[in-house]
This record gives C-alpha cells, sequence and structure tokens, in this order.
C-alpha cells in the first residue's frame, strides 16, 4: 500500500500572508534594512568628515537637505521606533529573566528600566550633539 | 568549534540589537533633524570633528557601527530565506562580507579623522 503524503501547499515567498502573528515578525524583520541603511550613511558621513574640510562636510549636509529625506526619515523614525525599539524592549525580560534569589524580577521593572535607559541614551546622544 | 562560532555570531547579533534599539531613534533623528535644514551645533564642522578626533568619540563611531552592521548582516540572511532565497551559503557570504567592507571603511576613515 502506497500512501501519498500530504504537502500542504505553502507559498515560500508569501507564507507570511496567511497569519496576523507572521506579518509582524516580517514587518519587524525589514527593521534590519533601516539598520544597514543607516549605518551605511553614517560611514558616508564619516568619509566627508575624513576629508578635514569643512566646506566638504558642509556640502554632505546640503546634499542631505531635502523635503523626500525629511518624509523618508520621519517615516523611517516611526517604523523603527514600532517595529525594532518597543518589540526590543518588550521581549528583554524573557531574553535575560532576573533572578533575586528563587524570586523573579516582574517582568513590567525589566521593560520599563529599558524605556527610562533608552531616554537617558538619547538624552546623551541629543546632548553631545547640541540639540538639547 | 561550531558551538563556539554560533555563540560569537549570537552574542554580535544580540548586542547590535540593543545597541540599535537605543541608539537608532536618536541616529535617525538627527538625519532628520540634518534634511529640515537644523544641523545641531554638534554636528556643525568643528564641533563634530573634534568629537571624531577624540580616542572616546571614534570607539562610540566604530563600536554602533561595527555591531550594527552584524546585527543587520545576520538579520538580512534570515530575512532572505523568509522571502524564499534558498542558498544560504551564498546570502552568507555576501551579507557577512558586506558587513566587513562597511566595518572596515568605518574604522579606515575614523583613523584618518584627527
Amino acid at each position: 500500500m502506497s500512501r501519498r503524503p500530504y504537502n500542504r501547499p505553502m507559498s515560500k515567498t508569501t507564507w507570511y500572508m496567511r497569519n496576523s502573528r507572521y506579518k509582524v515578525y516580517v514587518m519587524r524583520e525589514l527593521t534590519s534594512f533601516l539598520v544597514a541603511f543607516y549605518s551605511f550613511l553614517t560611514i558616508f558621513a564619516l568619509a566627508a568628515l575624513a576629508a578635514d574640510s569643512a566646506e566638504v562636510w558642509n556640502g554632505f549636509l546640503a546634499s542631505q537637505k531635502s523635503t523626500a529625506m525629511v518624509v523618508f526619515h520621519g517615516l523611517a523614525l516611526l517604523y523603527f521606533l514600532f517595529y525594532q525599539t518597543f518589540p526590543w524592549f518588550k521581549l528583554a525580560p524573557k531574553a535575560m529573566p532576573i533572578y533575586l534569589g528563587e524570586k523573579k524580577l516582574p517582568d513590567s521593572y525589566i521593560i520599563i528600566g529599558h524605556y527610562v535607559a533608552w531616554v537617558v541614551v538619547s538624552a546623551i546622544i541629543f546632548w553631545l550633539t547640541g540639540v538639547i | 568549534m561550531a558551538i563556539a562560532k554560533k555563540s560569537v555570531i549570537w552574542t554580535l547579533f544580540a548586542a547590535g540589537g540593543t545597541l540599535t534599539a537605543f541608539v537608532f531613534p536618536a541616529l535617525i533623528a538627527l538625519f532628520l533633524l540634518i534634511a529640515m535644514g537644523n544641523v545641531p551645533d554638534g554636528l556643525q564642522f568643528e564641533q563634530f570633528h573634534t568629537f571624531a578626533a577624540s580616542w572616546l568619540g571614534k570607539v562610540c563611531l566604530f563600536g554602533v557601527l561595527f555591531l550594527s552592521l552584524w546585527h543587520a548582516a545576520h538579520r538580512l540572511r534570515v530575512v532572505a530565506h523568509d522571502f524564499g532565497i534558498r542558498k544560504d551559503a551564498l546570502v552568507a557570504n555576501v551579507v557577512y562580507t558586506v558587513a566587513a567592507i562597511g566595518s572596515v571603511l568605518a574604522a579606515f576613515y575614523l583613523i584618518g579623522i584627527g
């Protein structure tokens, strides 16, 4: 007796569209493109800075000024916050649970701690760059 | 050896994920300010050059870029698989090579600022 195993039809390229959890997963993983993009944009900025000339640096700053880039950066910032930063904080207590003796530190403490640390880190960056 | 290699990649990935989650919103906001033409004082040539010329500045900038690049490379490798690209060895070579090139470029430019 031969049996043909049932192969559930599944697309290799659009499988995540079946389920909202999978969609969120794919949306989250797409932030890795933003990480790569902004890393290389920063390296590009360092290349301009390495020319040791105010003129070259100001040229780079001027080249980055555009309405299209304002929209892009604005959307990228929102996307990054909601699909990378906040989910990362949310899973932090699962990735590194903290035990005090026998007792587990409540998840909310770890999550709130991350938000506080994030505000502090951002404030330091904005202070160093003279934004605040 | 396999376990050791994996743990190195995993550590870089996790450190990069935490770092990008904390630092990138501010980084994107800075590029947003530049795009709006409101360049903050700390990013004017004299000040930013002084920061990048200092050892602390170099270490911070290189650390952020290096870990972010490896984090992105590791995740893009998985993203390629998720979107149906099943040539993992090739994809891994490409993404890790690009991350390595980016890291070397970052170090090269940072050493040149001084």
